[in-house]
């Protein structure tokens, strides 16, 4: 099977900045949920938003990075207009700011179909609540008019997935999807988005800080540490990381029933900074 | 509902303030107008009355009272619009003021379209290209019309344009030729041109409002621009327009249909406030381009000294002012849902 | 906090000398706010040194030499009464400076008095000190502005205080703005809980704390007190007859402008470079005192 996404030793430096916010990152996605998990200031956000060719003024090099059948190095803006939204999605953190504050949900919605399939306002309108339907909002025509502060935030999080899995795109990156979440409504948003990626065969990319969130929900693991990739791990093979980083992730997380002698503190080493060996 | 029973609380709040501030500008304009050294009896009866007629006049204005007595009078006399005669034309002040105040508005309207129109986009031109040359370019420009004196640009536009050029009318709101021609209706000159079909009186006032309406919009839109270019550069790292370019919107897009609908709130308030300054722009280019409007009224009237007038012309700027709060008030809560 | 430590004074000097060492090095590297320096840096000078700098005295009247076109003899030309224009723009240059300074001193304490002692003590006295600041911001300045000078009867020192008693609610409302931010920070309480004094507290905790955007606020201010200055004496209600004032005389030069170019041409290019000169360097101030300006550059 083709990969969907294919990045090779990418590396993005911010304008300005001494140092690249991202060395030699590679990996390769197919029809599979992979985890990107490292802590504030690793670099793993800035490598979903270098997929989107968001960072106008970030320098991005890299040995390939290959979308389906598009160039992601060469694509032009007219190009990558039409991929993104359309083919590759991302879903943000907080719909308290991803969210126009100032245009009904619906109207989003509609926006980011109507902008990419040549259709009437009333048919956008209908796809839109179809969707709104399927991450399970339960009275979607009054949603479809509500303004994003009128909405909780479980609830703008399904909107912001109903728009950005609206044009069934192939790849959605989904930047720590529920950390701005209730913990109540987390698990909840979490299937809803699962479901759908399941059901339509997306590729998904799931951003996050959480170690156990993207351990239950993802397929692949990749372990980011400043800017660097230190380890590539299946999600179930995570207990046996090889990486001391990893493993010190792994040993702070508190267990239920689990000893309850104080937790490890990371400790850090130079090194890790260094190019990953050969995993 | 309790957001019901808020806005409410809150409408009454702002009714209130308002009420407070005009109070307080009555106040204001009741001290200023009774500190002043000189005589404000001597200024209307003239400096060879008699005694007797002196001590009349004293007695009519009430300066033999207590002062807050004197004030209850001026409340009374504010509030059943009785703001007395002009010593220079004899006529009641407030009739006076309702026939220079078009020429002003007229003015100042023309101005801010120009400002508005002008200053906006090249606000957001700026703020999309921050730190590049067009954001410097644009920069030096509006720092500039921040920068000059309007009453000495307008002589130099005068004689490049006018004595220079000749592309241009010269002062006032009409030829000479043409004074007196037009019935005054509205006493606004264009409409009121248009309204007798008289076309040529029209575009000879087109012909002299342009260049008074360029300096005064030019100087609008500095302001303009620079406040649009702030309130664009805070939108414009906002989440939401991640939102919007992954959607696959264009950078225009994003910016026009996004990002511009969140700054038309502050937008208004910042027009509304620009409206006001034109007010005080208009004094002295008034005075430059003999406009007969309500800044040339003002002047005059403060050089011969007639208070009652120069009070009366303060106390309708500040309520002009109050009004134009109200307005971007009124306009704020229709244009963001958050308030509504 | 309120240890006096004996070696405090001795380094806090040189710190602060550094900071507008840097701050100074900051502006000079910039083309825009550079040129505002220079510009600065000769009006004082020409102030200073007016009398050897001036070709001429700038009162002295000779009417054989009146209204005569920029030459060797009369840089700048002569008005309609003979005087040389140069010497008046280089006297002229005290009084615009005079100006700016009794503004200055004047309406950065009081709005920095009434801004703190409102964001203070909030609730009732913030309120009715708040709705006095609106009803002076109610008005245009130039409109007030001139309501007082025709209260107080027209003359330069009237100017001066009609500007002040115009041009400071917008410095308390940011003074009481700032002190918003800082009031409920927890030194404040311990100042509190160790039993200072509120004027103590806004004295020694709050002012120094709202002291650097004030100062932005008051530089930016100084181009609109120019023109408003000048728009007053233009006006004949500012500085009178003869004093070589900048707007005073593009106001007598005006019955000659046609004929006569250089009686309106320079002392408005006076003005127009000395505001600009404050916005430049406003501007640049602003950028200077931005942490987040200060890294990317």
């Amino acid at each position: 099977m083709d990969p969907i996404l294919d990045v090779q030793n990418l590396s993005i430096r911010y304008g300005g900045a001494p140092k690249p916010a991202v060395r030699d990152v590679s990996f390769t996605l197919g029809h599979e949920r992979l985890g990107i998990v490292g802590e504030s200031g690793s670099g793993k956000s800035t490598v979903g938003r270098a997929i989107m060719r968001l960072l106008d003024t970030a320098t991005i090099t890299a040995d390939r990075m290959q979308f389906e059948d598009v160039d992601l190095l060469a694509a032009t803006e007219a190009q990558m207009l039409k991929i993104r939204g359309k083919r590759m999605s991302m879903i943000l953190q907080d719909p308290k700011f991803s969210l126009n504050p100032i245009q009904r949900c619906g109207h989003q919605i509609s926006e980011a179909y109507r902008t990419h399939m040549k259709c009437s306002k009333a048919e956008a309108k209908a796809r839109a609540i179809e969707m709104l339907e399927q991450v399970h909002i339960r009275d979607p025509e009054r949603v479809y008019d509500l303004y994003p502060h009128e909405v909780s935030g479980g609830m703008g999080q399904r909107v912001m997935i109903a728009m950005m899995l609206l044009t069934s795109p192939d790849l959605v990156i989904a930047d720590e999807p529920t950390s701005a979440l209730d913990v109540t409504v987390r698990l909840q948003v979490l299937q809803i988005l699962d479901g759908l990626v399941r059901d339509k065969g997306i590729g998904l990319i799931m951003i996050s800080h959480d170690l156990n969130l993207v351990r239950a929900f993802c397929d692949r693991v990749l372990i980011m540490y400043a800017g660097r990739l230190v380890e590539t791990l299946d999600a179930k093979d995570l207990d046996n990381a090889r990486h001391p980083y990893t493993r010190g992730l792994l040993a702070a997380q508190p267990r239920i029933g689990g000893s309850r002698a104080p937790l490890p503190v990371l400790e850090r080493e130079a090194s890790w900074v260094n190019p990953q060996e050969a995993v | 509902m309790p957001a019901g029973k808020l806005r409410l609380n809150s409408l009454a709040g702002s009714a209130l303030s308002i009420l407070v501030t005009l109070f307080g500008l009555l106040v204001l304009t009741f001290v200023i107008g009774r500190m002043m050294p000189a005589d404000p009896v001597r200024a209307i009866v003239g400096e060879d009355a008699t005694r007797e007629v002196y001590e009349n006049v004293y007695r009519q204005l009430g300066f033999d009272k207590p002062l807050w007595q004197q004030f209850m009078l001026y409340m009374r006399d504010v509030l059943t619009l009785n703001f007395g005669t002009s010593i220079r034309t004899g006529q009641p002040i407030l009739q006076d003021i309702a026939r220079v105040l078009p020429a002003t508005i007229e003015l100042a309207t023309f101005a801010i379209i120009i400002g508005a129109g002008v200053g906006v986009p090249l606000g957001v031109i700026a703020a999309v290209n921050k730190d590049r040359w067009p954001d410097q370019v644009i920069r030096i420009i509006s720092l500039l019309g921040n920068s000059m004196p309007i009453f000495w640009t307008g002589m130099i536009a005068l004689l490049i344009f006018y004595a220079g050029l000749g592309w241009v009318g010269g002062s006032g709101r009409m030829s000479q030729f043409y004074i007196g021609m037009v019935p005054e209706r509205t006493n606004f000159l264009l409409i009121d041109s248009v309204l007798a079909g008289q076309w040529d009186v029209f575009w000879s006032a087109i012909n002299h409002i342009i260049l008074p309406a360029l300096l005064l919009g030019y100087s609008s839109a500095a302001f303009i621009t620079r406040m649009t270019r702030s309130f664009m550069l805070d939108q414009i790292n906002q989440e939401y327009i991640t939102t919007a370019r992954v959607k696959g919107l264009s950078r225009r897009q994003t910016i026009w249909r996004h990002a511009f609908g969140n700054i038309r709130v502050q937008l208004v308030t910042i027009v509304a406030l620009a409206y006001g300054a034109l007010l005080e722009g208009a004094v002295l280019i008034e005075t430059v381009f003999a406009w007969p409007g309500f800044g040339q009224y003002l002047t005059s009237n403060l050089l011969i000294g007639d208070m009652n007038a120069v009070m009366t012309c303060v106390l309708i700027v500040g309520v002009i002012f109050i009004g134009l709060n109200i307005l971007s008030d009124i306009l704020y809560r229709v244009f963001d849902p958050r308030t509504r | 906090m309120t240890n006096a430590h004996p070696t405090a004074p001795a380094h806090r000097t040189p710190q602060f000398l550094t900071a507008t060492r840097n701050i100074l090095v900051f502006l000079a590297r910039q083309p825009t706010s550079l040129f505002g320096l220079i510009v600065l840096a000769v009006l004082i000078l020409v102030a200073i040194f007016a009398p050897l700098i001036a070709t001429q005295d700038p009162i002295t009247q000779d009417l054989n030499n009146a209204l005569q076109s920029p030459n060797a003899a009369h840089f700048f030309g002569t008005d309609e009464l003979g005087r040389d224009i140069f010497s008046r723009l280089v006297y002229g240059a005290r009084i615009t400076l005079t100006v700016i300074f009794l503004v200055t001193i004047v309406v950065g304490p009081i709005g920095l008095l009434f801004g703190t002692v409102a964001g203070y003590f909030g609730g009732r006295v913030d309120t009715v000190m708040m709705r006095i600041t609106d009803i002076f911001l109610s008005f245009p300045s130039l409109i007030l502005s001139m309501a007082f000078v025709a209260a107080l009867g027209p003359s330069l020192n009237n100017a001066i205080i009609a500007i002040a008693l115009t041009s400071w609610p917008p410095i308390a409302r940011l003074a009481r703005a700032e002190t918003l931010t800082f009031r409920k920070a927890d030194y404040i309480a311990a100042a509190r809980l160790q039993g200072a004094s509120p004027a103590r507290i806004i004295w020694r905790s709050i002012v120094p704390m709202c002291l650097p955007s004030v100062l932005i606020r008051l530089t930016l201010n100084m181009a609109t007190v120019i023109l408003t200055a000048a728009g007053l004496g233009f006006l004949g209600l500012g500085a009178q007859p003869p004093m070589p004032e900048w707007g005073a005389m593009i106001a007598t030069g005006r019955r000659y402008m046609i004929d006569s170019w250089w009686l309106v041409t320079f002392p408005g290019l006076a003005i127009l470079s000395v505001s600009l000169a404050f916005n430049l360097l406003g501007d640049g101030l602003r950028d200077a005192l931005d942490p987040k300006q200060m890294n990317r550059r």
